[in-house]
């Protein structure tokens, strides 16, 4: 295997009083995509900026593309693409322009910026409205654009922090097809996100950080493994009723979680159990019998569910 | 005959940057951007910027000075009021527009549009950001002096070919403001913040030598006012414009290009503390 293009050792992040990433290690081989799962203030985005080299860490050793970030900032970020977690378009200049400009931050000739950037606005499918003005694009398109221009330095690997959050199913579809294509192009893909399905679409790899540490690291299905069972079912007694009736199921299948609107069992098969439930004569307002995603892994590793 | 297939253009990533992590040598990527965002500024703000020093040596060059007669220069000569005030106000003309750019533009930058965050994700430095920015903001100072000095030679108040090197000397000033501005506002939280510069601009506008002589403060006030950096501007230009030069003038030109040097170093420091730390 080729080395690594990202290695991160015992990475911290300290703000004051504020322990933001607290010894975080993992390493990102080449034209892998990775992602890093957790819920809100987990430390995802500090750890992309550090990745980014526009983020001092505290202590640790951290190292992109084999270099030292402290040391050779610029030459790092000239080799990544970066997609920040809130647009920062350029909103003086219009789309074409946002690319243009971008590529000669990085010092590329004028000829190459113009052609690139018109390739990258087909990619992005935002050929029509070159011209148009960055205000007045769709969330979905803005984000498109934000991703485009991290490419216009053909970038080795391209930083994603929260790539559709905020947008509509579709969009996000359509945002999930482009970075499909640049990782089969094998560009080095690192993401965060708070949502399963976006994880288990895109990523080879993750691991599961909450309040600053890594809770679990492995392929999506492997994770589903180890942390979880195949199926779960899911039912529901009603918001006064769930949690009592948690308690009394609490030897159903092989774990039982309580949430406030529904108590989930962990079983092998969902269907069976669900017929053993019947036959005693329980019957929840509602049941469904679902595969086990990431969700119920980062339940099981937290006892919090991802999105509150 | 850039192909966008296979590339092997290695980035510039094997040779070292002259001050490593803080400058990539690429200002005029930054320069760049802003021409190309000029087009969105409002022109009316800025042509009025070209016409209001005009304004000022009409009424008060023209109008005021008739009833003043003449003022004595620095080498005892008696000159016109017209042309004591006119490079006093060119000074001032290369101030404003060095300051406009590099203090709302930038505060606006820093804090709502977060345009330098995203060129510190690049490859750029923020050294690359503060130099690009400052020197746009020294050509529209320029700019302005420019003109100004040309509408003081139409009307005659270039007193001596001294006055052709008017041109850089205003250019350092636009230079020392725009560096010195950039360096302050980066510093700015608030709007009420803000209005501190235009608190501290106008009363020095009217107060450095620049409607009347520095004799008519009394000896403590003096001293005062020419620790004021649009005196040390006014001073060197007038010297200039009215041919009344010394070798005194080098220390405006020093301390002008030491505030030059601290507001660049300003500026670098604050933006990395800012966006890279
Ligand atoms: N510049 C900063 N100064 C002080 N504290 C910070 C700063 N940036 C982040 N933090 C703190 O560090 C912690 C992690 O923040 P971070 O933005 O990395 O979380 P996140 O996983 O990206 O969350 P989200 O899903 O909400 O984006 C939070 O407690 C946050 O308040
Ligand atoms: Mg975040």
């Amino acid at each position: 295997m080729s080395s690594p293009v990202i290695v991160a050792s015992d990475l911290v992040k300290q703000y004051d009083e504020v322990t933001a990433v607290g010894g975080i290690s993992f390493e990102v081989a080449p034209g892998e995509s990775f992602g890093l799962l957790g819920p809100n203030g987990a430390g995802k985005s500090t750890t992309m900026r550090m990745i980014g080299a526009v983020s001092t860490r505290t202590s640790g050793r951290l190292e992109i593309l084999g270099l030292d970030p402290d040391a050779y900032g610029p030459e790092i970020r000239s080799q990544l693409g970066v997609v920040p977690q809130s647009d920062n378009l350029d909103e003086e200049l219009r789309v074409r322009e946002n690319l243009i400009v971008y590529g000669r931050y990085f010092g590329l000739p004028a000829a190459h910026v113009r052609s690139k950037a018109d390739d990258l606005l087909a990619f992005a499918q935002l050929e029509d409205k070159a011209k148009a003005k960055v205000t007045d694009l769709s969330g979905g398109m803005k984000r498109r654009l934000t991703i485009a221009r991290g490419l216009m330095n053909d970038p080795r690997i391209l930083l994603l922090d929260e790539p559709t959050t905020g947008l509509d199913p579709q969009a996000r579809h359509i945002l999930w097809d482009r970075l499909f294509r640049l990782k089969e192009e094998g560009t080095t893909l690192v993401l965060t996100s708070h949502y399963m399905d976006e994880a288990e679409q895109l990523c080879d790899r993750l691991v599961v950080v909450d309040k600053g540490v890594i809770m679990a690291e492995g392929t999506p299905a492997s994770l589903i493994r180890e942390y979880s069972t195949r199926e779960v079912l899911e039912l529901r007694f009603g918001a006064d009723h769930n949690a009592s009736m948690a308690e009394r199921l609490k030897n159903v299948g092989d774990r039982v979680e309580a949430l406030p609107d529904r108590v989930l069992i962990y079983t092998a098969d969902g269907e069976a159990e669900l017929a053993a439930l019947t036959d005693a004569d329980i019957r929840p307002l509602t049941s469904l019998v679902r595969r086990s995603s990431l969700e119920d892994v980062f339940l099981r590793l937290t006892g919090r569910s991802l999105i509150e | 005959m850039t192909g966008t297939g296979v590339e092997t253009r290695q980035p510039a990533s094997v040779r070292r940057r002259p001050i490593g992590s803080l400058y990539a040598g690429n200002a005029r990527a930054v320069m760049y951007r802003g021409w190309r965002a000029t087009k969105s500024t409002n022109w009316l703000v800025v042509v009025s910027g070209v016409f209001e020093p005009v304004f000022y040596l009409l009424s008060l060059g023209i109008g005021l000075g008739s009833f003043v007669g003449t003022v004595t220069a620095g080498d005892g000569r008696d000159i016109s009021y017209a042309a004591f005030i006119a490079p006093a106000l060119l000074a001032t003309a290369a101030m404003n527009g060095a300051v406009y750019d590099s203090t709302w533009n930038v505060f606006f930058k820093i804090r709502f549009a977060r345009l330098y965050e995203g060129m510190l994700a690049t490859s750029l430095g923020p050294l690359d950001v503060a130099v690009g920015e400052i020197s746009l903001a020294l050509l529209r100072g320029g700019a302005y002096a420019v003109a100004f000095l040309i509408v003081m030679q139409a009307v005659g108040l270039n007193l001596s070919w001294w006055a052709l090197l008017a041109l850089p000397a205003v250019l350092l000033v636009a230079l020392a403001f725009a560096s010195f501005g950039m360096g302050i506002t980066s510093y700015m939280k608030s709007f009420q913040q803000m209005d501190i510069i235009n608190f501290i601009m106008l009363p020095m506008f009217l107060l450095s030598a620049t409607f009347y002589p520095l004799s008519v403060y009394p000896p403590g006030v003096q001293v005062v006012i020419q620790a004021l950096p649009l005196w040390q501007s006014v001073e060197l230009v007038r010297s200039l414009t009215t041919g009344a030069v010394t070798v005194g003038i080098l220390w405006h030109v020093l301390y002008l290009a030491v505030m030059a040097t601290l507001g660049m170093i300003l500026t670098t420091r604050r933006l990395r503390r800012l966006f890279l730390d």
